[in-house]
């Protein structure tokens, strides 16, 4: 079967390097489909990849691009990117725009953990996947999968707005491909219950 | 320079100098507070410069260079101490304001305790961080220090050494908050904090009583990685210290190793330089513009400073390549020449951004609600902003009259006229329209100099593995916030034995708490974005 | 002009002949209870996706135009996504009281819509105290925003909440000064008397000076009503991350998200109804043939056209002005627009009892 997974924006054959997400599809599909669950999927699905709200986040030089990307010339309100929230109680995906250190990775990790599934991380720029050029810093954390897990990572010192919209549009197929009905939106365990 | 050595010696005898670069004159520890105070008091020099621990293997110390304001007279003074188990110095917070935060960098860093310092607490580092970085014995095995998965424990009380009427040094505990206080963190994710600064802030109702500035959220240590770099590769964490004047910085570091080296800059790549730095002081203000209006809540005129400043990201992404983070300055020159459409399109700019600006005042500086919010809002006097060591856009909107520009010329600085903008008000409004005052100013250096670029090379030929010869070296540009410092120390080896940026951030952050107290928590968030601190430069 | 009581009239008929009078009214409860829904959250989308796309263009950005034509299903996604968003249930916070207060805020901007005019026989709401009783249940809604602050247990909302309760009460005031002026002049409570005193001109353009000033003063406290920018301090994002929301997620969010939007639509409906005439055509006494041509215009359109027009004037002053400090803020109400207020209340009567007005 072949797949394709295309957005209004930017059709299948245009991205690069799809064999992540063919892979990820066969993956997803190997149980196969029910019909009216698989509507009702793909239904969810379309609103949910079209309405992604990032969370405003930034710990430095890469913020400052996401910042543009929200700005006149890039507009992400476009692909329905707009509504920035800073509370991350109502944000759908996290932009881990900048190096994250020591001291920051708890606070990075409460933020994720505050977050309501179905959630995503993108770690934007060369510090946040994998410590860049501070990676042998005393003080900095080597990529933030060791804090978060990440659903897409985008190179560049900083990317540049292009790179940023297009590490997000890749996010809106993952999210496109994604059975709702299939566990795929609670990705962690709900923990057991604390006596207190 | 010899004078002020004749005159402390006079009342300390034991001073010795020390003339290797920078002429340092070597204080005793136990008599830096007699210097000190004779100093500020007797010879005007009222403004600490930077203040620069080391470790010098044997001992522990800290070189301190202190400017005068009426005079432009620069002293450098040096002090240390042997007892590396628990070395201890003696603190000149009461007498320079902005020695407060930077003895707590170095007391981060070195370990090094300052007697009558009031809150010797970590500044960077978490309070469990176990050793002190920067010291070269220190042992940076992850597994000393690994990545923490608890939260931070933030204690409400610290600790102060005092030293007692018979010479012993004893241990005080103060108060930050007491356990009535309300406290807000303001941060780390937060956004008015223009990334992640934490501001701990008591308030009573809407009025702040206190803040407790947390930094060290993005401290990346930058400062211990040059030293084991080369110097040609220390260069890119300039670019990524304050990268909103990315050119600036970088530009401060490659003159002080040019200095030292005695390389002769070709004049082209002086006036690309200096085209450069102003274009990202344009880009710069333009930022502080659109993020203040967005503190403020106008989000419109946030929109209409991105769109002028991608202009000038376009015009650097052209000649260098990237649009942020350039890396085009180098030991020498630049690294690549113009791009044949950079005349045309700074021309086009500088014809465009009055007419921006126009828009600007129209839009938000004339607005009855952004003047309520801003004008008297958070005044800073002169005298504070020269104890606070506030140089930079926001000292000029003080009174403070510090452009470095001005003071000590470097690239073609000197051959172009231009006004050095001084307000007097020190309130948010002030610090607001001075930036838009200065991309004037900035436009005006750039029209001088577009049509005069000389021809030749963009960069002088050097040597393919650069040493420094022995010594200390110190050098400041205008950044696009403030006096940009850059020492160097040098053991005469291809990389840094101490290489400290010294950045006008943090004294920005040690003056927040003196301007916000009794104000609101929106002045918080309008003077915040008035002072234009950049979080990255002040963790570095 | 098309009256829609004959519809409404038929299918009460049609349900009379047929059933039980208790069972018509359940019935005829059920069916405008539904409409009404549907009606308010097709109102709410459009709103979110007008007020993108307006605040897109004040910006020199083009807004959303991926998701369906010209963007137009860009609010339907995101009502699908908040939809299946989960709820997160807060460790230490008041259960009861933060799952009822989004409930309260909903409830409370129902109830109002539940009044506005629509059009000619299609009031669904219309007794004697009509203006009265929308004051009274728009003012639960401050209710739903204190407990909210309150019941989340985190600083930044009761710090919202209580800049919200402070500056809703205050300039609830300044509503209803500028509200009671109108009922003064006009004589009446009633909603349907309201429009129908503004057959030959609108009470904004007969009342001239006096209506003028508590016109502007009803814009400005209602803005401040619904928390929108300049007056969103409540909310403010760059001090108090989502203030009073903060620690909602999912449609809980949803509803506040929503009710903000209608509570805007609400605000400017009442506007319409008290000064611009509800539904009214505009006619202009002694142009019979403008009138005329006025009429054929379905007062459906008039209505909404009104609301349009007011709540445009509101998202403008969002995009462009920044905003107020809490002491600037109450400092505004009670120094200046409540005297204000007070005062032209005092005109308005004495206009009225004089007849100083056209």
């Amino acid at each position: 079967m072949e797949v394709k997974v295309d957005l209004k924006s930017m059709k299948h054959e245009n991205f690069k390097d799809n064999e992540y997400i063919e892979q990820l599809v066969k993956e997803l599909r190997e149980g196969g489909t029910n019909v009216i669950v698989g509507v009702l999927d793909d239904v969810i699905n379309w609103g949910r990849s079209n309405s992604l709200w990032p969370l405003t986040f930034a710990t430095s030089c890469c913020g400052i691009e996401f910042m543009s990307v929200g700005a006149a010339s890039n507009d992400m309100a476009r692909f329905g990117f707009e509504v920035t929230r800073a509370s991350p109680r109502q944000a759908d995906f996290i932009m881990v725009a900048g190096t994250i250190v020591h001291k920051m990775a708890p606070v990075l990790k409460r933020l994720y953990d505050q977050m309501a599934s179905p959630k995503y991380v993108i770690a934007v720029g060369g510090c946040a996947i994998s410590g860049g050029p501070f990676k042998n810093s005393y003080h900095v954390v080597k990529g933030v999968n060791e804090v978060i897990p990440v659903d897409v990572y985008v190179p560049g010192c900083p990317p540049r707005p292009e790179a940023m919209l297009y590490g997000m549009m890749q996010l809106q197929r993952k999210v496109k491909v994604e059975r709702f009905f299939g566990g795929a939106n609670k990705k962690e365990k709900t923990p057991e219950k604390e006596d207190k | 320079m010899s004078s002020i050595y004749e005159k402390i010696k006079a009342i300390v005898p034991d001073v010795t100098i020390e003339e290797n670069g920078l002429s340092m004159i070597v204080v005793p520890s136990k008599a830096m507070p007699l210097v000190a105070t004779y100093l500020s008091e007797k010879e005007s020099f009222d403004s600490l410069v930077a203040l620069i621990g080391n470790d010098w293997g044997e001992s522990l110390g800290v070189v301190y260079i202190i400017d005068s304001t009426k005079t432009n007279e620069r002293v450098v003074l040096k002090t240390s101490t042997t007892d590396k188990e628990n070395p201890t110095l003696y603190s000149v917070v009461n007498v320079w304001q902005s020695a407060d935060l930077n003895e707590r960098e170095v007391y981060d860093f070195f370990g090094i305790r300052f007697i009558g310092h009031p809150d010797m607490r970590r500044i960077f580092l978490r309070e469990d961080w176990e050793g002190y970085p920067l010291r070269k014995d220190y042992d940076a095995s992850p597994e000393a220090n690994p990545v923490p998965e608890t939260n931070e424990y933030n204690a409400d009380t610290t600790i102060s050494l005092q030293e007692q009427e018979d010479g012993t040094i004893k241990e005080e505990e103060r108060v930050i908050f007491s356990p009535e206080d309300y406290v807000v963190n303001i941060g780390p994710q937060h956004p008015a904090t223009h990334g992640v600064m934490r501001f701990r802030t008591a308030i009573e109702g809407e009025t702040i009583k206190k803040i407790d500035p947390v930094c060290g959220y993005i401290h990346r240590g930058i400062e211990k990685l040059a030293e084991g770099l080369t110097y040609p590769q220390t260069l890119h964490f300039t670019d990524r210290l304050d990268y909103l004047s990315a050119h600036q910085n970088r530009h401060a570091l490659c003159m002080c190793i040019e200095e030292a080296m005695g390389i002769e800059v070709p004049e082209r790549a002086k006036y690309i330089r200096t085209i450069m730095d102003e274009l990202s002081r344009i880009g710069s203000h333009l930022l502080l513009y659109s993020t203040l209006c967005m503190d403020l809540g106008s989000i419109t005129a946030f929109i209409y400073g991105f769109r002028d400043r991608d202009k000038v990201l376009d015009i650097f992404d052209d000649t260098c390549g990237g649009r942020l983070i350039m890396n085009y300055n180098k030991i020498g020159g630049v690294m690549a020449d113009i791009h044949p459409d950079f005349v045309t399109k700074v021309k086009n700019f500088i014809k465009y951004m009055p007419k921006g600006l126009e828009e600007y005042h129209s839009l938000f500086s004339g607005n009855v609600i952004a003047k309520n919010r801003m004008v008297g809002v958070g005044v800073l006097s002169k005298e504070d902003a020269i104890k606070y060591g506030i140089f930079g856009p926001t000292g000029r909107a003080s009174g403070w009259a510090n452009d470095v520009r001005k003071l000590e010329p470097y690239g073609v600085y000197d051959k172009v006229e231009f006004d050095q903008v001084v307000l007097t008000e020190g309130d948010t409004y002030a610090r607001y329209m001075i930036r838009l005052k200065e991309i004037e100013q900035s436009l005006h250096i750039i029209e001088q100099l577009i049509d005069n670029i000389p021809e030749g090379d963009y960069a002088a030929k050097t040597k393919p593995i650069i040493k420094l010869p022995e010594g200390n070296y110190f050098k400041r540009v205008e950044g696009a916030r403030g006096a940009f410092g850059v020492y160097i120390e040098s053991k005469g080896d291809k990389t840094p034995y101490r290489m400290k940026f010294v950045s006008q951030g943090l004294n920005l952050i040690g003056a927040v708490d003196h301007i916000t107290r009794d104000t609101k928590i929106a002045d918080l968030i309008a003077i915040g974005g008035s002072l234009d601190y950049v979080i990255p430069d002040i963790d570095r | 002009m098309f009256d829609f009581s004959t519809i409404t009239n038929w299918i009460d008929e049609l349900l009379q002949s047929c059933m039980a009078p208790w069972a018509v009214v359940l019935v005829e409860g059920l069916i405008i209870g539904v409409l009404l829904l549907l009606l308010y959250a097709l109102i709410a989308l459009a709103l979110i996706y007008a007020e993108r796309k307006i605040c897109a263009f004040f910006q020199c950005r083009y807004g959303p135009n991926r998701v369906g034509p010209l963007g137009l299903m860009q609010p339907i996604a995101d009502m699908f996504k908040m939809l299946i968003k989960e709820i997160i249930s807060i460790k230490d916070s008041d259960k009861f009281l933060y799952g009822l207060a989004p409930f309260l805020v909903i409830l409370s901007s129902m109830l109002t819509f539940g009044c506005m005019p629509f059009g000619k026989g299609l009031l669904t709401l219309d007794f004697n105290i009509g203006v009265f009783f929308i004051m009274a249940v728009s003012s639960i809604g401050v209710l739903g925003i204190l407990l909210a602050g309150w019941s989340s247990n985190n600083k930044f909302t009761l710090i919202g909440a209580m800049r919200s309760g402070a500056q809703m009460i205050s300039y609830e005031l300044s509503i209803g000064l500028s509200i009671l002026s109108v009922v003064v002049y006009a004589g009446t409570m009633q909603t349907s008397q309201l429009i129908a005193a503004q057959e030959g001109t609108w009470f904004l353009f007969s009342g001239h000076i006096p209506m003028v000033i508590a016109f502007l003063i009803y814009i400005i406290a209602g803005t401040a009503e619904t928390n929108r920018g300049p007056f969103d301090l409540p909310e403010a994002e760059s001090e108090l991350t989502a203030g009073y929301h903060t620690e909602y997620s999912g449609m809980h969010f949803g509803f506040y998200y929503l009710a903000e939007y209608l509570n805007m639509f609400i605000v400017s409906g009442i506007a319409s109804l008290l000064f611009l005439g509800g539904w009214m055509p505009l006619h202009i006494p002694g142009w019979e043939a403008f009138n005329t041509v006025m009429d054929y215009i379905p007062s459906v359109i008039w209505f909404f056209m009104k609301t349009a027009v007011i709540m445009f004037i509101i998202m403008w002053f969002k995009w462009t002005f920044p905003r107020l400090r809490i002491d600037q803020l109450i400092k505004f109400e009670w120094k200046y627009l409540l005297p204000i207020g007070l005062f032209n209340l005092l005109l308005v009567t004495l206009m009225t009892v004089f007849g100083w007005h056209f």
